[in-house]
């Protein structure tokens, strides 16, 4: 196909057009037996006119999942040990330490030590557990929010929450970064009990890793507000991503 | 330049991705035979399955994979896994697990092992990274089987899934998304249920994110919860209630920033919306039209400097959004849309048919299509046609295809159709002998299209009829006389041309 050698030049130039030739239409032009009207047409999905597209764009697919498949190459480097106070996993491939250090210190609560994998779910957590304002305001109205992200449904309790997540987001029951507040005491029995079985290294456990049982028990609901430790979303690792991108909320918390 | 460099990574990447163990010929014998076959599928409409996505899963499988696994070995590797004392030990039973769970037998014998599912999900939301990563694997494998009752055995897992698409650990995101993508291809019951889970805000919160891995999975995600039968109805709605149309088209945009792998998936994303005519007045007011024709400027820019770049991938659904998108303007706003005004855009796409033509021209009639639908009601854009010398290229085409060729025509009959003042200058020139070869031609449709524009080339400018009658156009006309569809037309045309 020839194209005239100054179109090049004129997709690189400004942007207009030449003044339009004037328009004068016979009505002789669409007279029978004639029909043409200029008209824009439009495709639907399944159209067989997107045949040809479609199965390119299948093609393409095909690659792209069969490569997702196969286990990534991890880029070796000598051991090292996570610098994080009180842990002492060691790792020999950067995306390892990577994921280890988003997933168990990335949203961790410094109040409890408890790690989640949102900051979400972080902050319910820190609202609820350990904000005495929070605990006042829930005996007058409904404060625990769903934790689905985009709903924002307000229960008066747990169960109740519970119930809306379970029937209407469709989540199990044992959704297991919902679990409830344990830290009350003689009161929930149950709960303490659940605890002395535990140990730290106990690994059937969810995320969180909790202070031992003798910890817990002698940590009241804290009176003073205190900053939730969260690590700068500055920080990144080996692959050079940009971050600093998420909320705009704050992150530290003050009462 | 910039965007150059970007495109030049991704085609790279394009050709690594198919391990060449296998000489050129053979690669090309399969892929006509998956071509062939993603054909029928998708005139069965089943385009969108997970047997077409990978193909022959057991050739992916490394060498020296697990063979299949029994029930005592699964029990065994998850208990190990899941109480085992060494990390190194519980890691790489679960690795082991993974491989044998390639294959269909051990996926059936693992769930219907009592509690496996349970113990392989605890395992995902346990305090151990790297066997969460694992874990995630498996449960992968097992998203992607052909068969039903193993995907859907994945279920339990999704609310996690989904959880932890709002972390910051980008590899085990685009784990996760890759295998909600394959859970969402697997039928209406998964998604009645990953849709009240909130996938939708899930989405519209990863698409935030600044990893391009993570990005591309979200927009392959997306595609394909878009494709599914009842998105027009049940998805797409609340799909452009969030905010994902907004960052779909930021991701979209032409400059240094623009990634074409990932502007590749939210194309496609686009059109799947734009063509289920659910809202795209919305659309409009996000500023679609003119990020894809900025972008359908950029993309002509590229194609003159890359080789082989793939961009037809890219090419392909922008051009269907900017043409279906066409349709929802008004008449008089169509110049309006500064853009759409442009002559850039004309030059643009002719340069991208010209790269058609070389690299894929079963994409060529969509390149047409697009043509149409902007100089359809634009006598701005017929006078670009006309003022660029765009006319003769454009006749260049038309004996390519049939289908080619009536799009062709009906182009000019846009231009032609004006009046007088356009048709002065179609004629006398080049489009006499096209139409003279175009009016012996057997098809129905592409002579019938002829005919409207030598009934419109005889009414605006006279001579035409002269010169036609002059180079036994007549005659070319006769052998149509009896044709149901053409005789009445071709009647008249010799009429008019007889006695003006």
């Amino acid at each position: 196909m020839l194209l005239p050698s100054a179109l090049r030049a004129r997709l690189a130039g400004a942007p207009g057009a030449a003044e339009p030739l004037p328009v004068e239409r016979s009505p002789a032009a669409r007279a029978a037996p004639f029909g043409f009207v200029p008209r824009p047409v439009r495709f639907p999905r399944e159209h067989e006119f997107f045949e040809d597209g479609d199965v390119q764009r299948h093609l393409y697919l095909q690659d792209v999942i069969t490569q997702v498949a196969e286990a990534p190459e991890k880029s070796r480097v000598p051991e090292f040990t996570c610098q994080v106070a009180g842990c002492c996993q060691v790792f020999a491939a950067l995306e390892d330490y990577q994921h280890h250090y988003h997933m168990m210190h990335g949203n961790a609560c410094s109040l409890c030590s408890r790690a989640f994998p949102s900051e979400h779910l972080l902050d319910a957590h820190i609202l609820e557990w350990h904000d005495s304002l929070f605990q006042v305001l829930a005996e007058r109205q409904d404060m625990y929010q769903c934790l689905v992200e985009g709903c924002r449904e307000k229960f008066k309790n747990t169960q109740d929450r519970k119930d809306h997540m379970v029937r209407l987001h469709l989540y199990p029951a044992d959704f297991r970064f919902d679990k409830p507040k344990t830290s009350r005491g003689p009161s929930m029995p149950g709960a303490i009990a659940d605890l002395s079985t535990r140990t730290l290294a106990d690994d059937g456990d969810a995320m969180e890793v909790c202070p031992s049982p003798m910890t817990l028990s002698s940590a009241p609901v804290s009176e003073k507000r205190t900053y939730s430790h969260r690590v700068p979303s500055t920080i990144c690792f080996g692959q050079g991503a940009l971050r600093g991108f998420k909320s705009t909320k704050k992150k530290n918390k003050h009462h | 330049m910039p965007i150059f460099s970007s495109f030049c990574m991704w085609s790279q990447r394009q050709s690594l991705l198919r391990r060449v163990a296998c000489g050129v010929e053979e690669l090309r014998c399969r892929r006509r035979e998956r071509e062939a076959a993603l054909r029928k599928a998708r005139r069965e409409r089943q385009l969108v399955s997970k047997r077409l996505l990978r193909e022959a899963p057991e050739e992916a499988a490394e060498e020296g994979a697990a063979a299949v696994l029994g029930e005592a070995e699964i029990q065994h590797f998850l208990r190990l896994a899941q109480r085992g004392t060494e990390e190194k030990k519980r890691e790489e039973a679960l690795v082991t697990l993974r491989q044998g769970l390639q294959h269909l037998e051990t996926q059936q014998t693992f769930i219907r092992l009592e509690g496996s599912m349970q113990t392989l999900v605890g395992l995902l939301t346990c305090n151990r990274a790297l066997l969460q990563l694992e874990a995630a694997r498996c449960l992968h494998e097992l998203s992607h089987s052909e068969q039903s009752m193993v995907a859907e055995a994945c279920l339990p897992a999704t609310s996690y899934l989904l959880t932890y698409l709002s972390g910051h650990s980008s590899n085990f995101i685009e784990l996760c998304l890759y295998t909600l993508g394959n859970l969402i291809v697997e039928s209406e019951a998964v998604r009645k249920q990953l849709l009240p889970q909130g996938i939708v805000p899930a989405l519209a919160s990863c698409i935030q994110s600044p990893h391009m891995a993570v990005l591309e999975a979200v927009g392959y995600a997306l595609s394909q919860l878009l494709q599914a039968k009842e998105a027009p109805e049940e998805i797409i709605p609340c799909i452009l209630n969030s905010t994902l149309p907004q960052h779909m088209l930021q991701l979209m945009q032409p400059g240094p920033k623009l990634n074409p792998g990932i502007a590749v998936e939210f194309a496609w994303c686009l059109h799947y919306i734009i063509c289920s005519q659910v809202n795209n007045a919305l659309l409009i007011t996000h500023g679609a039209l003119s990020t894809l024709a900025l972008l359908l400027l950029d993309l002509a820019e590229v194609v003159q400097r890359t080789e082989d770049a793939g961009l037809e991938l890219l090419a392909c659904p922008v051009i269907r959004c900017l043409s279906n998108l066409l349709t929802e303007v008004a008449v008089e706003d169509v110049e309006g849309q500064m853009q759409l005004g442009d002559e850039r855009v004309v030059a643009a796409l002719f340069i991208l048919l010209e790269f058609f033509l070389q690299k894929q021209p079963s994409l060529l009639p969509e390149g047409l299509w697009l043509l149409n639908n902007l100089t359809a009601n634009s006598p701005t854009l017929c006078t670009s046609l006309l003022s660029l010398d765009l006319i003769e290229p454009l006749l260049q085409l038309s004996s390519l295809s049939n289908m080619v060729s009536v799009l062709v025509l009906t182009v000019l009959c846009n231009v032609a159709e004006k009046g007088p003042a356009y048709c002065r200058r179609l004629w006398p020139g080049p489009l006499l002998p096209c139409l003279l070869n175009t009016v012996t031609l057997s098809d129905t449709e592409v002579v019938g299209q002829s005919l409207e524009l030598l009934q419109l080339l005889f009414l605006y400018q006279p001579e035409a009829a002269q010169d036609f009658l002059q180079q036994s156009g007549l005659q070319a006309l006769e052998r149509h006389r009896e044709e149901v569809q053409l005789q009445d037309r071709v009647r008249a045309l010799q009429q008019t041309a007889l006695h003006g």
